[in-house]
């Protein structure tokens, strides 16, 4: 058995681990409270503003993973490429083929978007439907081959690690919890949901306003816990994609210098850019928006990316660990 | 990878597989025998070099390595457009396993020295009498071969590449997926 430089990050998995399990624990709770919150109202008025909302939730939430590769590729305003299109192109795909090749995976498809700012995403519900997409400001020269290169691996070890899945899935509950509180919120207002036959009677017995009610505060609380774990998941998915990266190309340094220099540039970016780059700000290699100032630890708790110090602190470590 | 692998974002470096790479010498008498294409004598293995002492150490190494055993041509070091490294042996062209134990020595001390997921690709050169330029790659991930027929210009002898994967199916794994096939451009030793 060959020597291997590849030590596992176990505080990392561990933490993700966790993360995972206790966004299943809200998701259980969630669905236990709700049984028992329409039990208790004996009457099944509330059905239907559970129901409802799961339904819908079920079905965006399917939608989005299904067409997450069109959905991201219109709002960048990407267009796929061929190594034909131009020097851009050829390179974006010369780079991506050998990443491919280190790390015997398949190619996903590659897209370039119209932005001089230098950022890249990566989608697709699988492995075959994946596409990696760099913005034309990321090509433009700025970044040398080494760093261009660390940034398109992390985006592959999105890919790898089938992040799209996993935060749909992770983002169910959350979608669910809004809709919920939504439809609660509508129901009380126009008097037990609207014209939907059965909820209108209920509402003269009075016992159907404090089930509106309690499924409405059940629904804000899961939310406010899922968004939180959501939010902490993803940071951890962006710190193990650092990760892979970084040791499938060998320059975790190469990979920091490219992370320094991408949030540096996003800091002189005018308004327009970032407010379209808004949608888009889970999937990026860095995120568009750093809130700054007074709520920074508060910001650090709602972000999708984890600190620009705490990415490079980890990338320092595994540089120390292949030098060994 | 596993389920537990990806859902925990924790994939390992692949390791490479060196021995496939013993079947070249057979292959290049098949090649010439149908094709009429002849070893250059030109092999070079590609890798991408991790930062830090312990590689540049094992570099070092592998070059002193080879110098020794060829004595007549050094071997060559060159980095290509996309920062990879490239190691060039040269032999004379009749001596196909000469060459491949050469840059079987380059294979396995990466990989003893702990870098084997560094290791890309290696390739021979091949050339028939009208000049035509055709290399055989050989994807270290995959264990597989390909041929890469370039032509002036950034443009590849498809038509070329695809009938010498049909004389060459029986000598050497070649690799199913055609998308893997990826272009070297430029690569030393073509």
């Amino acid at each position: 058995m060959a020597k291997t430089r590849y030590a596992p990050d176990r505080g990392l998995i561990a933490r993700m681990g966790l993360t995972m399990f206790l966004l299943g624990v809200v998701f259980v709770a969630f669905i236990l409270a709700l049984v028992l919150v329409l039990e208790a109202s004996h009457r099944g008025s509330g059905a239907g503003i559970v129901i409802l909302p799961v339904l819908l939730a079920i079905g965006l939430g399917f939608g989005s993973f299904y067409w997450s590769d069109k959905i991201a590729l219109r709002t960048a305003g990407a267009r796929l490429v061929t190594p034909q299109d131009g020097p851009q192109a050829a390179q974006l795909h010369g780079v991506v083929d050998r990443i491919c090749a280190l790390a015997d995976m398949p190619k996903p498809r590659v897209a370039i978007a119209e932005s001089r700012m230098p950022n890249a995403f990566a989608t697709g519900r699988n492995s075959k439907m994946a596409v990696v997409c760099a913005t034309t400001g990321l090509l433009d020269g700025r970044l040398n081959d080494q760093e261009l290169e660390g940034v398109l691996a992390h985006e592959l070890s999105h890919v790898a690690h089938k992040d799209v899945a996993v935060m749909t899935i992770a983002s169910f509950i959350g979608i669910v919890a809004a809709l919920l509180v939504r439809f609660a919120f509508y129901s009380e207002l126009f008097g037990g949901g609207g014209g939907r036959g059965r909820g209108g009677n209920n509402n003269n017995n009075g016992g159907a306003i404090p089930v509106v009610l309690v499924v409405m505060v059940v629904g804000i609380v899961v939310y406010a816990i899922s968004f939180l774990l959501i939010r902490l998941l993803s940071r951890y998915r962006e710190l193990s994609a650092d990760r892979s990266g970084a040791l499938l190309t060998g320059q975790p340094s190469a990979l920091a210098s490219a992370l320094q220099k991408v949030t540096g540039e996003m800091a002189r970016i005018p308004t327009k850019d970032l407010r379209a780059a808004e949608p888009l700000n889970a999937f990026y290699f860095a995120p568009a928006f750093a809130r700054g100032g007074a709520g920074a630890s508060l910001s650090a708790l709602f972000s999708t990316h984890p600190s620009l110090e705490r990415r490079l602190k980890e990338l320092a470590k595994i540089s120390d660990q292949l030098s060994r | 990878m596993g389920f537990l692998d990806t859902l925990l974002g924790r994939t390992k470096p692949v390791q490479p597989k060196l021995d496939a790479l013993f079947a070249l010498p057979s292959a290049a008498i098949t090649l010439e025998a149908a094709a009429s294409f002849r070893p250059t004598g030109t092999g070079s293995v590609c890798f991408r070099a991790a930062e830090g002492k312990a590689f540049s150490d094992i570099e070092k190494d592998v070059r002193q390595l080879l110098d020794m055993g060829s004595g007549t041509t050094p071997v060559e070091v060159t980095t290509d457009s996309y920062a990879y490294t490239w190691l060039v042996c040269h032999h004379s062209a009749d001596d196909v396993e000469a060459l491949v134990t050469d840059l079987h020595a380059v294979n396995s001390s990466l990989v003893d020295g702990g870098f084997g997921p560094q290791l890309l690709c290696t390739l021979v050169g091949f050339r028939d009498d009208a000049g035509r330029r055709l290399a055989i790659v050989y994807l270290f991930k995959r264990g597989t071969f390909y041929p890469f027929a370039p032509q002036d210009g950034e443009r590849r002898d498809n038509a070329l590449e695809l009938q010498v994967r049909g004389q060459l199916g029986s000598d050497l794994k070649i690799e199913p997926d055609l998308s893997r096939w990826f272009p070297v451009w430029g690569a030393p030793g073509l």
